[in-house]
This record gives structure tokens, sequence and C-alpha cells, in this order.
């Protein structure tokens, strides 16, 4: 600049006799050094303006650094996460100084508990992270948060469910976030033996080493950041200009008293970069002054200690750096359209038209990078970053490039219409460059938050679809953690006794061999499952047709997604089976335990069972097999809740924690609702309507500095009879035209984009539920620029305006 | 310009010598012409032959005898009449407009008044033009735009005199 | 030309702004079809007068009556609606606007009244021919002079043909002769149509396109001594 500048003065000799004005860095210190005079010692009008600024940059500096926090949160949470793990796999001899866990996950009402259980095998056993002592059994640490709501009314429910005395609290550095639900409770009898849980361990955590997170996830990671910080980008450069106008006709006079074309352009840019510095200030004051709040606000099931909310170093000074410097950039680039005479302000909005030749080449290149990089599979790690983020960067950038460029073609076009229409066409036809602008910030927010919402989908489709699971006929399933017959028959009393269950199936689950040795082309030795329930247990899962104590029943699978011929090697009537045997050679284990399949046994049709699952194999009533004699039988209970009873879910959670602590509870649902699919594409919304809303705001500024600067014209049209509707409707076509047009751009670059990432991802559903809501986000907003517009629009209205001569 | 008229005037706010009536004048009205003695006693002599003036009283002193002038009712009157009457718009009215203003605020009558009555009578006159120069060729636009510009110029000032009379009042009284 | 009977008259007009008196028991009455300039200092209140008389501004007391109907009394619908058919107004500066062409301005009150846009635009283009500024027709006030500008501005305030003409200070950014021009032209449009009109100006030149002038001194309008 400096050097251009230099340039251009030796192009234009100084009028001998008068000194040399400063050259170079000292006239650019000067002039920036008058902006920020200007800007600080404005007057009122000066001050609304650096006003303005400072808050719209200051919220975009919020933004900027809550999102340079986010490695460090994510690392933060991450660390903490996984120093508290048990290392599962890595076994440890008991010592003095190790110790027996479980993880004993839980749930109360909606919210997840996760708990560990502890059996320490010496004095030396090591406590987990922000834990002092290990708890001795019977009693337990919390968290804070746990704590809180097992002391409160609600949590007299989990307090049955957790009969631990509370002997301490977890500190910080041993919960991933302030709200999290963390016990750890003292066992007596926990042992590596003990179903589903017990590890020996030596000490708390694994290390994983450096996360290679999935392909998918990075494209992900690098589109979230592009979507959402390209709008507050744009957001801070509307932000600069407001105020523009009056600034301009400032400039003007500096003008008359000598200044020159680059004085004032220094000039200005020394204003604006004011605007910014106070903007980076407050923006910094907010963000620590927020960061203390983030306990308080759970996103995504992810909630941070405000500790975790550290910017890295790194981004924070890119950040200070930048945004002043974009600051400059962007008002010398705004300059460069406007024409600053000592007696008023030319501007050439309409001199020079649009040119579309490079406009539509940019998202197509950014189309075709993403098209033509590789395909992503799940754990494939063969993405290039650079490739997708630039992609995806040329894509939206592409958007807002075609946006004013579309906005001037199809104002241009209008002609003629109602009143309101006319004057809102004619405002635009003369200066759609700055209604573009305001409306390119929710056009890149609508068109990444679409491709964001349909590359998700996509990509959770599998996990989305119908689970095939009937909460009809049972709502909770629990595996029994005992192979002992007379146990598991006593748990699923207890759970048929428990509160709120209607009725419990039960079935015990073992698996058997066919005897013999292994044939021709077998590698190992064919196996099937043998079940025993009782009648109305097995009802549920085949049409056994009549049924009757002793009977037993074959099921091959209609559907053919198991082979039955398969089925058949092992389960044929009057063939025998072997309880125990080794898996892959087929011989028994021990002494050969057979159960001879009876004759009679009829061959009958699987059900989907209320759980999503077709079961398969042979089922047998409690009458025609002895369970006894099977080897490691597993139980199922699926449980049919009394919706009238309210927390039933709970009252049979809790009675499964008395059963044993250790137990899963699983929640059938009708469709998954996988919560976090729910709560990204929520998360999604949420921020792209911040978004929105942070450009509507610099939008409803940019109105009504335009109103404003029309109030004198405003009072005479109310002087010669305009209805208030009138241009109550010309405010409101003014903003709905160009953020229509944002929008269909939007929809179609973000179809484009999504479709894009899709092809990537190697998937082909398109969830086009993903989309509608963000253009009626988009159209709520217009409504509200327009309603919140009007009171001023009254205001000024008013006669007074033909007053100010 | 009237003397007979502002020597009444200034008798108005109280009896005085005809010196004292010359400096008055002088003062206030004669920067450019200071009025010469003999005029005062002239002008003096008719104004009582007309009943405007009475002879207040006479002083012995070492010098000539010296006579004290007041205005009687009848001068009052003329000196009103004199006033609200418009002076026929013409260039250069401006020393007597100016002598009536400054009476009119020393006499303590309302000068705003009397500048309304001055700008109607130039209206009419330039209504008047104006009306011609429509109706007219180039010539008489031309000579009808002289007269106007010159009638303009008149009212101007008197709107510029109106403007600033309070400043004028405590000149002329203090 | 008209009964004896005055088209507008105020009565005892009080107005306040903030705590300046603008209006201070003002009266004033205008004939149909007569040119009436109303003259005084900055600040004496002419604006106001006018503001009150046009129905956009209500007084704090004292009533306008406009033929049988009494203007202060009427609300601001209706008021508007009273604007937009008999009423046109020619300010100092800054009254079109600026997105449209000159004849889309003009053309803007008769479209605020109803008039399809085809039929409004060809009666406008009709005006500008009258005041002689056809040819900048397709321009935006943006590229035209100020007395063009002020012709069209004039155009647009006849162009619904309106019972009364409010001019504040129309010639005011204008040199001489082409406030001469502009005044002439608005004075002799005004007469064929024979639209009253009520032409606030501090220039005595300007007021002697009048038939007679009411001077507002303090918040208080007279009719002049001596005139009619």
């Amino acid at each position: 600049m400096t050097l251009l500048d230099e340039r251009r003065g030796g192009t234009h000799p100084a009028a001998s006799g008068t000194p040399a004005p400063p050259a170079g860095l000292a006239a650019w210190a000067r002039d920036l050094g008058m902006g920020l005079r200007f800007a600080a010692g404005g007057g009122r009008e000066g001050w609304i303006r650096t006003l303005l600024t400072a808050v719209g940059v200051a919220l975009g500096v919020v933004l900027l650094l809550g999102a340079a926090s986010v490695p460090q949160l994510l690392q933060g949470r991450d660390v903490r996460g996984q120093a508290r793990q048990i290392a599962a796999d890595m076994p440890v001899k008991q010592s003095s100084s190790s110790l027996v866990a479980a993880e004993a996950d839980s749930e109360f009402r909606g919210t997840r508990i996760t708990g560990t259980l502890v059996r320490p095998d010496g004095p030396d056993a090591p406590a987990p992270p922000g834990v002092t002592a290990l708890p001795r059994p019977g009693e337990m640490v919390v968290s804070p948060a746990l704590k809180d709501l097992l002391a409160s009314p609600d949590g007299a429910l989990l307090r049955e469910r957790l009969p631990y005395r509370i002997t301490g609290t977890i500190a910080d550095t041993g919960l991933v976030g302030p709200n999290e639900l963390t016990y750890y409770a003292g066992s007596a009898t926990l042992t590596t033996e003990t179903e589903q849980g017990g590890h020996r361990i030596g000490s708390f955590g694994i290390d994983v080493g450096e996360a290679t997170p999935s392909a998918i996830l990075v494209v992900l990671i690098i589109l979230a950041c592009v979507v959402l910080l390209m709008p507050v980008a744009l957001f801070i450069a509307t932000a600069v200009r407001f105020g523009g106008e009056l600034r301009d006709r400032r400039l003007a006079a500096l003008r008359l008293i000598g200044a020159d074309v680059h004085m004032t352009r220094r000039t200005a840019a020394g204003e604006a970069l004011f605007g910014s510095l106070c903007g980076l200030l407050l923006g910094g004051l907010l963000f620590l002054v927020g960061r203390q709040f983030t306990g308080l606000v759970t996103l995504w099931d992810i909630n941070a200690f405000p500790s975790d909310m550290t910017p890295s170093p790194a981004l924070t000074v890119l950040i200070a750096l930048a945004v002043p410097a974009a600051a400059v950039a962007v008002t010398l680039v705004a300059l460069r359209g406007v024409t600053i005479e000592p007696l008023g302000v030319v501007r050439h909005a309409t001199a020079r038209r649009r040119r579309l030749w490079w406009r539509i080449p940019v998202p197509l290149i950014g189309l075709a990078m993403l098209l033509l990089s590789n395909r992503v599979d799940e754990g494939d790690a063969q993405v290039n970053p650079t490739v997708v983020a630039g992609g995806a960067v040329l894509v939206l950038s592409g958007i807002t490039l075609l946006l004013p460029w579309t906005v001037e073609a199809v104002v241009a076009r209008f002609k003629g219409g109602p009143v309101p229409w006319q004057l809102a066409t004619r405002r635009l036809q003369l200066s759609s460059g700055t209604a573009a602008r305001a409306v390119g910030g929710i056009t890149v927010a609508v068109a990444g938050a679409i491709a964001l919402q349909l590359f998700f989908s996509a990509v959770q489709s599998d996990f989305t679809s119908h689970t095939g699971q009937d909460s009809r006929r049972a709502q909770m399933s629990a595996t029994l953690p005992s192979h002992d017959m007379s146990t598991i028959r006593k748990m699923l009393k207890e759970f048929r006794d428990t509160r709120g269950v209607r009725s419990t199936i039960g079935v015990i689950e073992a698996s058997v061999t066919r005897p013999g040795p292994l044939r021709k082309g077998e590698e190992f030795a064919p196996s099937t499952t043998l079940t025993v329930g009782d009648c109305a247990s097995l009802q549920e899962l085949l049409h056994t047709g009549p049924c009757k104590d002793g009977d037993t029943f074959i099921v091959t699978d209609h559907t053919g997604t198991a082979d039955d011929d398969y089925i058949l090697e092992t389960a044929r009537p009057g063939a025998s089976v072997l309880f125990h045997a080794d898996p892959q050679s087929g011989k028994p284990v021990g002494k050969p335990r057979l159960w001879t399949i009876p004759k009679e046994t009829r061959k009958v049709r699987a059900r989907m069972d209320p759980s999503g699952s077709l079961a398969f194999g042979i089922f047998a009533t409690p009458g025609a097999v002895d369970t006894s004699r099977f080897h490691e039988p597993t139980a199922r209970a699926m449980l049919k809740v009394d919706p009238s009873v309210p927390d039933a879910a709970e009252h049979i959670r809790n009675t499964a924690a008395r059963l044993d602590p250790l137990m899963q509870i699983i929640t059938l649902h009708h469709t998954t609702r996988d919560q976090q699919f729910t709560s990204i594409r929520t998360g999604l919304l949420v921020g792209s309507t911040v978004t929105m809303a942070l450009i509507a705001a610099s939008m409803l500024v940019s109105t009504l500095e335009q109103l404003r600067e029309r109030r004198r014209l405003l009072s005479v049209l109310v002087a010669f009879g305009t209805r208030r509707a009138t241009l109550a409707w010309s405010v409101l076509w003014q903003t709905a035209v160009p953020v229509l047009l944002g929008l269909v751009l939007a929809v179609a670059g973000g179809v484009a984009l999504g479709g894009g990432l899709l092809r990537m991802a190697g998937k082909s559903t398109f969830d086009w539920s993903a989309i509608w809501p963000l253009p009626l986000a988009g159209a709520g907003l217009v409504l509200l620029v327009t309603l919140l517009s009007l009171p001023p629009l009254w205001r000024m209205m008013r006669p007074d305006g033909l007053r100010s001569e | 310009m009237s003397i007979g008229h502002t020597l009444l005037g200034l008798l108005e706010s109280g009896p005085r010598h005809g010196y004292d009536l010359k400096r008055a004048f002088d003062e206030h009205f004669g920067q450019d012409r200071p009025l010469h003695y003999g005029q005062v006693y002239s002008t003096m002599s008719r104004l009582l032959k007309n009943g405007l003036v009475e002879v207040d009283g006479v002083e012995a002193g070492a010098g000539p005898e010296r006579k004290r002038y007041a205005i009687t009712d009848a001068g009052v009157t003329d000196v009103a009449q004199w006033l609200s009457r418009p002076e026929k718009p013409e260039p250069y009215l401006q020393s007597t407009l100016y002598t009536k203003v400054v009476l009119a605020l020393m006499t303590e009558r309302n000068a705003a008044e009397l500048l309304d009555t001055q700008r109607a009578e130039h209206l009419r006159l330039m209504r008047g033009l104006t009306e011609r120069k429509r109706k007219g060729d180039l010539a008489d636009q031309l000579i009808c735009d002289h007269a106007l510009f010159h009638l303009e110029a008149d009212l101007r000032w008197l709107e510029l005199t109106a403007a600033r009379l309070d400043r004028l009042a405590e000149t002329v009284r203090g | 030309m008209t009964p004896a009977g005055s088209l507008l008259e105020a009565v005892a007009l009080h107005k306040v702004y903030g705590t300046t008196p603008a209006l201070d028991g003002a009266d004033f009455s205008l004939h149909a079809g007569e040119v009436v300039a109303v003259m005084g200092p900055s600040g004496s209140g002419k604006s106001t007068l006018l503001h009150v008389l046009a129905g956009i501004v209500r007084p704090d007391s004292g009533t306008v009556r406009y033929g049988d109907r009494e203007l202060t009394a009427l609300n601001d619908t209706a008021r508007s609606a009273l604007r937009r058919t008999d009423f046109g107004f020619v300010f100092q500066f800054g009254q079109l606007v600026p997105e449209l062409t000159c004849v889309e301005n003009v053309a803007l009150p008769l479209r605020l009244n109803g008039v399809r846009r085809k039929e409004a635009e060809r009666q406008a283009r009709d005006w500008l021919e009258r005041l002689e500024v056809e040819d900048i027709r397709g321009q935006r006030p943006g590229e035209v002079s100020g007395g063009q500008g002020q012709r069209v501005a004039v155009a647009r305030a006849l162009a619904t043909r309106p019972r009364v003409l409010f001019a504040d200070e129309p010639t005011g950014a204008l040199d001489s002769l082409n406030g001469e021009r502009v005044m002439t032209l608005l004075t002799d449009a005004a007469r064929d149509t024979s639209a009253a009109v009520v032409l606030i100006t501090h220039e005595a030149r300007v007021a002697a396109h009048s038939d007679r002038e009411i001077i507002v001194r303090d918040g208080i309008a007279r009719e002049a001594v001596g005139a009619a």
C-alpha cells in the first residue's frame, strides 16, 4: 500500500512552493491518527457509529474466540475423559496397588449418569482423578451436580438406586464437564469374574495417544468451521461499514479543507480501525465474562468448564491482528466505489454492471474439487482436508459472489408493480450492492447449514432408520448378569413385581452345537441358539400356534436374513445337540452333555420380537429341557411398562440396580431417536439461526440508517398523503427481495455442496426435511427486521423531518 | 426626509433647547450632513406657527436667550401620522426609513408595524412590476427587473433592520 | 371567482415545539384560487403555519376549516387522504424520491390515489411537458439540475389537480433566473387549474407573484396593513 501510494504520489509532483506533505509511513500514521480522533471525538453521531461498529465487531470476535477455544475445549474434555478410563484390555496382576473397577453407567430421566464400581486390592490402590480417597464399600464419591440432584426432591428416586453414603465430591479434574452426573462407589464383592465388568487395573486412565479422528469427522469439523465462520467474517465486514454515509459526508468536509483522496481514504481507514479495535476489546471482555457462564450451557450433551474455553494462543493472535486489518481492508475496498469530492459524495453504484463470467467458475471449481477428491469411507483417513476445506470455501464464497450479480440481474428486470413494490425495487436497482452484502452472510450460513444437515442425515441414516423395535409390546429390555437359573427366575420375578411393569417376557438362551466330527468343507462345527421360555414369552418371539409346556419348536427364517441351511445343520427334529463344546472343533468340553430334540418338534416361523430382532434356532418350553444343564446361559427380560405410572422407567432401573449395579437396561423405541444426531441437527439450526439473527441485526442497522438518511423524504411523502402501510410494505419488499434471492441461491448452493459431500462420503440418501426449516427461518428474519424497523419508521414519518431546514 | 417631523419626534421624548435639538439630530441622523443651527430655528418657527410646538420657557444666560421648545398634542398626532404613512417606494429611501425607525423606537412606538406597512407598500409596487413583466417583452422585463431588484434590496434592508430592532432600541434609548 | 366564503380558514392556532412556541394565536384565511404569500423572518413560524394548514401537523389548539370540514377534527387517515386528493406540496429541496425517474416521481401521487400506472405516467408526461422539462422524464433526480428538479416537483404537486398548493420556499435553492421561471410556471399552472396557493417565502420578488401577503412574526400571522 505504502509503496503504491508513493508511486502514485510520484506521478503528481507537488505544487512548487508548498512544503512536501509527509509521505509513506508518516502520512499513513498521521491520517490514521486523524481517523482515530474523528472516531473518538466525533460528537454524538461519531460515537453512535463507532459504537455500532464496535458492538458488531465484538459479537463477531466473541464467536471467533469461541471457535478458537474449540480445540482446547475438546482436548480438555478428551484428556479428562481419558484420565479416568478403565483400561479393560490391559489387565494387571493383583497387588496392594491394584484395584478392580467396573463401569456402572445409568440414566436418570434422560440424563446420562457415569458410574464406576471400585474395589481396591490393597491400601495403595490409586484413586481416580479428582478423587482423594477411594470410597469404601457402601460409600461413594459424587460429582457436585449429582450431589445436588440427590439432595433435591427430584433426586429421591435416584437415591434408591444409589443407596451409598456420600463421603466426598469429585474435583473438576475428574469431570469432563461441570454438569456431569458422575459417581464412584465402593464395592465389597466386585471381582474380575463378575458378569459385564470387573477389570483389574493398576491406575486409571488410558493413553490412546494422539487421536486420529475419522475422516468423516474431519470433513464435518472443517465444514462446520467454514460454515460458521464465513458469515461471521462477512458480518464483521458489514459492521465496519455501519454509518458509512455519514462518514463519507464528513470526509467530503475534509476534502473541502484541502485533504487529498489518499488522505481521506486513510482517515476513513483510521476510523474503521478505531471501531474495530474497540470491538476487539469489547469482544475480548464479553468473551471473558461469557466464559464464566459456559458451565450453565449444555450443547450437544457437551458442557464445559470456563477454563476449557481458552482460545488457542496462535488463533488469538491471529484474530487480534486479522480483525483490525480486515476492517481497514474492507473500508479501503468499500471506498473504491466512492469518490469523495469536496462538495459531496459520488457513488458509482450503477456505473459498472456486474459481470458473470468470473463469478460462475468459483463455485464450480469448488464443486469439482469435492467431486474429484477421494471418497471417504468410514475409518478410511485418505481425505485431504485442504481439498475439502478449499472446495467448501470455494462453493460458499462462490455463492456470495453470485449473489450480487443475481440480485442486480433479477432486480433490473422488475418494472412497474404497485407503489410499494416500485419504491422497493427501484431502490434495489440503484444500490443492489448494499442489499446483497447484507444478505451474503445469510446465504452462506444457510447454504452451509443445509449442506451440513444433508451430510449429517446421510451419514446417520444407517442408524436412524426404523429400528424394528416395537415399543407397544415392550418398552425396556435387560440382559440379566447371571448364568444361574434360579437367580434368573428370581430376577424376572423381581422385575414383574416392580411398580409400573405390566408384564415381562423372559427367556434363557444358550448355545448348542452339533455333535460329531467336522464334515467336508466345514471350518468349524455348526451351532445355533436354544431359547427357553414359557408359552407366553415364546409367543412374543414365534408364531407358535397352540402351545403347551413341553412343546419344542424349530425356527427358520422366512425373511432370508439368516442362513436356514446352516441353522438346520444343528436344529433337526430327533437330532442330538451338545451343550458345551469347543466352538472350533465342536468336540465336547468335559463330559459330553447331550440333549435330543424331540421328534415332534414343529417348524414354525419367527415373529419380530419387541426389540426388533428375529429369533431363530431351537425354542423349548421349560418342560422340554432341563435348563440347569446349560453352559453359560444368558437371560433376557423384556418389560412392558405401564405408561400411566410416572417414572416407571426409573423404578425399573432401580430394580435393576438393586439386583446388580452393573446390569444394563435398554429402552426400546419405535425408531431410533439418535440423541446425538437430533442434537447436532438442533445445534446446527440454532447456530444458523444465531448467525441469521446476527445478520438480521446488521440488516436492521443498515435499514434504519437508510431510513434516517431519508428522514426528510419520508416526511415529504407523508405530507402528500402517503399511507404508512405503503412505506411499510416498501421496507418489507426491500428486505424480502434480496433475502429471498439469497435463500434461493443458498438452497441451490447448499444442495450442491451437500450433494458433493455425500458423493464423497459414498452416500446417496437425500433428506429434504433437513432443508425447509432454514428458508423458513430466513423468512421469519425478514419479517422481524421489517417489524423492528416499523416503530422508527413511524417516528420518522412525523412531519418533524420537514423542519430541518 | 422631513426635518420638521424629525425634530418634532425628538421633542416627543421631552422639551429641549434649540441647540440640544441640533445635537440630538446630529448624533442620531446627521452623520453625513450635520444640521445648520439656522435650519433649526427656521423649522422651529414654522412648527410654532402651525401650533405643533410651543415655547416651554426662556432662559436668560450669558449669550443670547435660549428658548425651550415642547411638543403639543397636535404635534404628537402629526408625528404619529407621519410615522405610519408608508413612503413612496423609490431608490435611496434608507435615510428616511432609518429616521422613521429610530424615531419610532425613541418614542416607544411599534417599529415592526412601521416596517410591515412599508413592506406592503413595496410589495404593491412589485406586484405591478411583476405583472407588467409577465405580459411585457424582454426590454420591459429587464427594466422591471432593475426596479424589482432595487425594491427588494430596500425590503431586505428593512427585514435586516427589523431583525435587529432590539439591539437598535438599546442603542437609541440607552 | 368563488363565493364569499373562504376555502381554508384557520382561527387562533397555537403550536408549541418543546418549549418554543411556533404558533401563538395565528389566524389565516384563503379563498379559492388566490395566491397568498406568507412572509416573515426565519423561525417566525411560517413553516409550522403551513404544516398546520395542510393538516400535516395538528395544532395544540385552534381550528382549521377546509371547505365544510374541520381539518383539526379529522384523524390521521382522513387527513392523509385529504392531502392526497385536495392538496399539493412543493418544498425547497429533497422532495423527489431519488430512485424513481422524474416521470415516476410525478406519477407517484396519482398512483397513491389509485390511478393505474400507465395512465398516471401519461398524465405525468403531460405535466412535465407543461413545465418544460419533458426531455428529462427518464432521468433520476440526482441527474438533473436544481431548477429542473423543482419543476418536476411543481409538476408532481399539481398532477393531482389539487385545490390548494402549498409551496414552502419553492425557489429557495435556485438562482434568480431559475427561481423566476419556476415561480411563473407555478403561478400560471395554479391559476389555470384554479388551485389556490399558499406560498412561503422570504424573498419579496417571489412574494410579488402573489395576490396578497401575510406576515408571520412571533407565531402570529397578520394581514399586511394597507394591502387589498
